[in-house]
């Protein structure tokens, strides 16, 4: 999959702003961002579900202009809100769903019973959908996207609303997939979801990728190895004021109205440092950096929409 | 189409038993109870034999414009079903063609038993009768093609409650159904002949009754075929701006 220039506009609003990015067989790949990012509208436009407006994409090869309905066929998608038939059984979305790929009948009943299995769901195959709690009808709508044997796998915001049985049991089944050599595109907001998942990964923000790599490298590139976080319970605390005090003690600072966030590869040796200037907070942690540190740097802290 | 069809599983019961109670009931009522009424020949014929291929026009638009209503609403906004046909290797064409196949087959259905009923109640009086059926599918049609391309593209439901006060209902009474149309008032008979449910009901019933001209009969076809023919393309650029974005 190769994106050059990738662009997509609503009238004068640019929803993705020239954007590439290269995902190669066999790969998981990320898309991470704030609402409105674009991230969307970028995996529809590689689902071939979205015209391009600008730029080129090629999928599989192809050309979504020209050859949607070819790339369609080897591809499976999750979209972010479930377009299952609730009024039909489990098995009859399946069924249904397969017709759309033109398969027989009966490779699609076999491949049905084995997805429903694949995502524990066998004993429900006669259920109507409609009573089915988000996580199954979840696991439906990915059962329902792998019915035609996909290449690539485009999962919209997969677990987002799931409890985290449900979580767990989707990303076994996820990486099960990777391992069959299953290309996966991904969105989500759940930094230790992409983490899991992906082997690279982009942030989105605005439209454009703010960065674009490994999980970890993301996390040595844009954030230190630790953060030492110094929490103080008296509300009248100006960590900005406290930040300035401890001038040259760490990487970065941060601060947040009831706590002052130090970037610094050794966290320990900082919190000794910050006891000998006579500071005492009312309680410490520290802690590996995430991913959700290098998203909140990218990307901001502030509500976007 | 076999979406649909699926679909209908669920619910083909309840709609196969209507089917065959509206037809007994109208006849009943109308043609048999308030046709008793009707002591002087209608059209030239018995009031009965004068509505009852009107009614299987009527109903035919009636079945056309549901299901190309609620159901496209639903396919786009309530259920989704249009978005996930799309994620498959379906075209947009597909979506629309299959949709209108599965109106075509459930009028196929109606208009059967209809027929079939009408036979009983001894109101058909021709061979030609049989063709009552490809002419009420595509009396259905007209109303449907051109009504899914107005549902695909509302926000909500309300517009719909509109096509039934102000297009299915009043056609319904006023397209020759239940009188000729020359008993309208002079400066409504243009307007009742350029519907097309009157195109559908005279065609119905010059088939039934056998009284066929040919010419009339041709104008009938192309006005019916012309509506379904331009509701087609409007409803596929509908389709097309909605869910193609």
């Amino acid at each position: 999959m190769v994106a050059r220039g990738l662009t997509k506009r609503f009238g004068d609003f640019v929803a993705v702003d020239a954007i590439n990015f290269e995902i190669g067989r066999g790969e998981s790949y990320g898309l991470l961002g704030p609402n409105g990012a674009g991230k969307t509208s970028t995996m529809r436009m590689i689902a071939c579900m979205s015209p391009v407006s600008d730029g080129t994409l090629r999928v599989l090869g192809m050309d979504p202009a020209h050859e949607g309905p070819r790339i369609r066929a080897r591809i499976g998608i999750v979209p972010q809100e479930d377009t299952l038939d609730l009024e039909l059984t489990v098995l009859d979305n399946l069924m249904v769903y397969g017709r759309y790929f033109d398969l027989p009948r009966r490779v699609i009943r076999e491949r049905a019973e084995q997805l429903l299995e694949f995502t524990q769901l066998s004993d429900r195959a006669h259920d109507k959908v409609d009573p089915l709690s988000g996580g199954m009808k979840r696991r439906l709508t990915i059962a329902r996207s792998l019915i035609s044997d996909p290449e690539i796998l485009i999962l919209d915001e997969p677990t987002t609303g799931l409890d985290p049985q449900a979580r767990h049991l989707l990303w076994d089944r996820l990486y099960r997939l990777k391992q069959q050599g299953v290309t996966q595109v991904i969105t989500t907001h759940y930094m230790d979801e992409a983490e899991q998942l992906c082997d690279r990964l982009a942030v989105m923000d605005g439209g454009r990728f703010a960065a674009e790599g490994a999980p970890n490298e993301l996390i040595l590139r844009y954030s230190t190895r630790e953060v030492l976080e110094l929490r103080f319970r008296d509300p009248g605390t100006d960590t900005g004021a406290v930040a300035t005090r401890l001038e040259g003690l760490a990487e970065r600072f941060e601060a947040l109205p009831d706590r002052l966030l130090l970037y610094t590869d050794d966290g320990e040796a900082t919190l000794a440092e910050v006891h000998r200037l006579g500071l005492s907070p009312d309680s410490t942690l520290i802690r590996r950096s995430t991913l959700e540190d290098v998203f909140l740097r990218l990307t901001g802290r502030s509500l976007v929409d | 189409m076999r979406y649909w069809m699926y679909q209908y599983k669920r619910t083909w019961r309840g709609s196969v038993t209507t089917s065959f109670l509206y037809p007994v009931l109208y006849l009943a009522a109308m043609g048999l109870g308030f046709g008793s009424l009707v002591k002087s020949p209608v059209g030239g014929v018995k009031y009965v034999d004068f509505i009852a291929p009107g009614l299987l026009a009527s109903t035919a638009m009636q079945i056309g414009g549901n299901e190309s209503m609620y159901p496209v609403m639903a396919a786009i906004k309530w259920l989704r079903t249009y978005f996930a046909m799309l994620a498959a290797p379906l075209t947009v064409i597909d979506v629309l063609v299959g949709h209108l196949a599965w109106i075509a087959l459930r009028l196929l259905m109606v208009t059967s038993i209809y027929l079939a009923i009408m036979a009983a109640f001894g109101t058909v009086h021709s061979p030609l009768a049989i063709l009552a059926i490809p002419v009420g599918i595509l009396t259905g049609l007209a109303f449907a093609a051109p009504i899914s391309a107005f549902a695909a593209a509302q926000q909500n439901d309300t517009g719909f409650s509109t096509i039934y006060r102000f297009g299915l209902i009043p056609l319904f009474l006023f397209s020759g159904t239940f009188f000729p149309i020359a008993l309208l008032p002079g400066w409504l008979q243009p307007v009742a002949q350029a519907t097309p449910l009157y195109h559908g009901v005279a065609l119905c019933r010059a088939l039934v009754l056998g009284h066929l001209q040919l010419a009339a009969a041709g104008a009938h076809l192309a006005y019916l075929v012309g509506l379904t023919a331009v509701g087609f393309v409007l409803a596929q650029r509908s389709y097309r701006r909605r869910l193609v974005t």
